[in-house]
């Protein structure tokens, strides 16, 4: 306990605990009270550990006291002669394990290298539907004011257990009877960072040009959703939104006034 | 040779004549049918990072002559009113090192001017066409801003005492005015490239645009106030490195007292302007969606986003090495102890904040590790990913910055007033409501439509507001007469607190350099947004690695050269210190 009163040990102890909550607790605690979790990948793991240390650094720094307790064990391995073997270990693991870290990074290996894919890129402010210029901007979704919505909704529940079901699943949660054998596995429509943050013009566009009709921007768009204009029809892709929205009980994002007008 | 050959040869050499001439009629008709050239092309680097090197280190430049003014004229005023020569000395330092860098802000201007007529003389003729008479004032002004800037240090010394010092206060004044007319006449030309007025289309003829619609466009006003106070922040944190490598090099105790006192007057501007940076930010981001939600989406959640994460983090450093240098400098304020044992709770909110705000909502993932989440989006850390977490964060990383600042300030005071105990207890119920009114509408973002939810951060920006402002004036009726607790010891600041100004300064001109490209890059491949499209062969959007090595680059010229002007403002006067304790 004694040890965990200087500011070195408590800063080790920080770090790790830091470590052990980012790499298990964050997959594993949430599980325990019945949320869905997963492993956090390594970019982000890294980003969390930086932020730590810098705020460890600058705790143990803040006042000249705390500072100089910090460097004391450091300082001491470096000069005591009775450190000699410690020192002589950190000074041939400390190399080793550098050139580990650098060996890990440059070594070939056979997975693609992480990609950076911009899962909502900004769709574009008009497309052609089957030959029809359609602007998207301000669009709204036509079946809602057509006052049959049950209709539509049931209409939109046969399209999807037609089309949607085998990769997006029954439970709308991106776990279709074929998901395991794509990879990034079919959204998931019934959590909030999905289909609650688009309007529905937004969603439409995406099931009607599918993976292939994404902008250049959101490369590497390696999506498996097809190109659904080719075999649904306008009504048919309006009515599979409603039932997406009200089947999660998400609400779509609406328009701001001013959208679509551009200009001031 | 024979005769023979030699008439068969120049027959032959005059065929070819014939034909090259020919051929060059014909290149010569094709030319001449095809018009003026649209773009030139800049030898090894390319036409897009000459143009961007040239403009990005341009605004550095004047960034820092349009910043150190206001922070120059400020100090002035505080000597003025507030009868302490230190300011006035301190001011009259910074605007000498103004002359130099003015030389250096219009080389690189006219670099820009040249290189756009050179290699981008379709678009560069569309702008002038447009704002022939901006053109024409700015450089009217550029003459008026300089003079006033030759007769504002010049006059230094003959205009001290008395009215005339009030006079030239005054001269400092108008080059502010000056230099902001300036600033908002070139903002006015870059916001006209990404938010024309809506009746412009690429058919219209420049000439039949209308001057003052293109002039005051949808993000004039909001790029306007958003620089005004980013050069507050980008001056005072060069002021405090300036004095942070100074204090390093100090050989005196008057020197480094001195220079100790400059890093925190310098920092504390830096900082104080950064707190309501984030809110000048929020309505230029508010008005780019409001003029195009296509644009919006692409700066906040396509291909700029990630952008985000990294102004996340860098902003981060800013807060956390602003708030560091504030904690170490209690180390040399009597009185002070007394806070010491809550920083580290606020260190805990800062990085909590910091980690909250950076988490990116589409993660950089290998294959198993997107098929192990499902996707880009993490199932649990995805809630940290939208707006709703991160409004909330910065808001409270800004509460808890206030905090430090009003900690230092009460550090070696005691107040006098019989409601001191009542004011302080005020205060902290200030404090509290506002962290209660952040979290509460950053919970129930997550449970309302996104429409609603935007609105939120209205009622989050304004607590903070309010509660800094609230607090601030009860602080300052409080410490009406208060008593001291010591002296500050200026320049018994350890050095290692010196390199948090250097982290200041060097994430701060980063940060410009990133920002400016997330503001320009949305445009995509548009010169001028959904009016002239870029048809070179630069018109892709850069990949991000590639625009953070040119942003790089810009740092190192832009800090390169400001280091020199530094130096050579060592070389022609040694400042005279007055060194006194507050």
């Amino acid at each position: 306990m004694k040890l965990l009163r200087h500011p070195f040990w408590q800063a080790v102890l920080v770090l790790l605990v830091a470590w052990i909550l980012i790499t298990f607790g964050i997959p594993y605690l949430p599980r325990l009270a019945g949320m869905d979790s997963a492993p956090v990948p390594s970019s982000v793991v890294l980003q969390y550990m930086v932020t730590v240390l810098v705020g460890v650094l600058i705790w143990v720094s803040d006042s000249d006291e705390r500072w100089n307790r910090f460097l004391e064990p450091i300082r001491a391995t470096m000069v005591e002669p009775e450190r000699r073997w410690l020192r002589l270990g950190l000074l041939v693991a400390i190399p080793l394990l550098v050139g580990f870290l650098a060996f890990r990074q440059v070594r070939q290996t056979v997975a693609a290298p992480p990609s950076l894919r911009s899962i909502h890129p900004a769709p574009p402010s008009s497309i052609t539907f089957r030959g029809t210029p359609m602007t998207l901007a301000g669009l709204e979704n036509p079946l809602r004011a057509d006052g049959s919505i049950a209709e539509d909704y049931e209409e939109g529940k046969r399209v999807y257990y037609e089309n949607c079901l085998p990769c997006h699943g029954d439970a709308l949660d991106g776990r279709g009877h074929y998901a395991h054998g794509f990879n990034p596995a079919p959204l998931a429509f019934n959590q909030g960072g999905t289909i609650p943050q688009l309007t529905e013009s937004f969603v439409f566009w995406r099931i009607a040009k599918g993976g292939p009709g994404l902008p250049k921007e959101g490369a590497p768009w390696n999506s498996a959703m097809p190109v659904w204009e080719d075999m649904l029809t306008a009504e048919e892709i309006w009515a599979v939104v409603v039932f997406l929205y009200d089947q999660t009980g998400f609400s779509p994002r609406t328009w701001e006034e001013a959208a679509g007008e551009g200009g001031e | 040779m024979t005769r023979g050959t030699i008439r068969t040869s120049a027959a032959g050499i005059a065929a070819l004549a014939l034909l090259v001439l020919a051929a060059q009629s014909g290149w010569a008709q094709e030319a001449a049918a095809a018009g003026p050239r649209e773009y030139g092309s800049f030898p090894w680097i390319g036409s897009r990072t000459a143009i961007w090197i040239a403009a990005e280190v341009h605004l550095m430049f004047a960034a820092f002559v349009l910043g150190v003014p206001m922070f120059a004229v400020v100090a002035e005023a505080i000597g003025i009113f507030g009868g302490d020569e230190r300011y006035d000395r301190l001011s009259k330092e910074f605007t000498r090192l103004l002359l130099i860098a003015y030389s250096a802000t219009a080389m690189w201007g006219a670099v820009l001017v040249f290189l756009l007529t050179t290699l981008y003389p379709r678009f560069w003729a569309h702008m002038t066409e447009i704002f022939e008479v901006s053109m024409w004032i700015y450089v009217g002004l550029f003459f008026v801003e300089s003079f006033t800037l030759y007769l504002y240090y010049y006059g230094w010394e003959r205009w001290k005492q008395g009215r005339a010092k009030l006079g030239h206060w005054t001269l400092g004044i108008l080059l502010n005015v000056w230099g902001t007319a300036v600033l908002f006449i070139a903002d006015s030309w870059l916001t006209y490239m990404m938010s024309p007025p809506a009746d412009v289309t690429p058919d219209t003829s420049p000439a039949m645009v209308q001057a003052w619609s293109a002039f005051a466009n949808a993000t004039w006003m909001p790029i306007n106030i958003h620089r005004l106070i980013a050069n507050v922040v980008f001056g005072g944190s060069i002021v405090a490195a300036y004095a942070g490598y100074r204090f390093l090099s100090a050989k005196t105790d008057d020197e480094r007292a001195h220079y100790d006192w400059m890093g925190y007057v310098g920092n504390f501007i830096a900082i104080g302007a950064l707190i309501v940076l984030p809110f000048a930010g929020y309505y230029l981001g508010r008005e780019i969606y409001e003029y195009n939600q296509q644009m919006g989406i692409t700066m906040m959640g396509g291909f700029m986003s990630w952008l985000w994460i990294i102004q996340a983090f860098l902003i981060g450093v800013l807060f956390l090495a602003g708030n560091y240098y504030l904690w170490v400098g209690m180390g040399r304020i009597p009185g002070a102890e007394r806070f010491l044992p809550y920083t580290k709770w606020m260190l805990f909110v800062l990085i909590i904040g910091v980690i909250v705000w950076s988490t990116p909502h589409t993660m950089i993932a290998d294959r198993a590790e997107l098929e192990a989440m499902g996707g880009s989006h993490h199932p649990f850390l995805g809630v940290l990913g939208v707006m709703s977490a991160k409004n909330t964060a910065v808001n409270l990383m800004i509460l808890t910055t206030f905090l430090s600042f009003l900690m230092y300030r009460r550090a070696n005071r005691r107040p006098v007033v019989g409601w001191a105990r009542t004011g302080t207890i005020l205060q902290a119920g200030l404090f509290v409501i506002a962290a209660a009114v952040v979290l509460f509408y950053g919970v129930y973002g997550y449970f309302v439509s996104a429409i609603v939810r935007i609105g939120f951060s209205v009622y989050q920006v304004l607590a903070v507001l309010a509660t800094i402002i609230g607090v601030m004036a009860l602080d300052v009726a409080m410490l009406r007469g208060s008593e001291s607790r010591g002296e500050i010891r200026w320049g018994q600041m350890p050095p290692r607190s010196q390199y948090a100004l250097f982290v200041l300064v060097v994430t701060f001109t980063w940060l410009m350099g990133l920002m400016g490209f997330a503001r320009s890059g949305i445009r995509q491949h548009w010169h001028v947004w959904e009016v002239m499209r870029d048809t070179s062969q630069w018109a892709a959007t850069p990949a991000l690695g590639f625009a953070a090595q040119i942003i790089s680059v810009c740092v190192i010229i832009f800090l390169g050269m400001i280091s020199f002007i530094f130096w050579l403002g060592g070389l022609v006067e040694k400042p005279q210190l007055v060194p006194k304790g507050r």
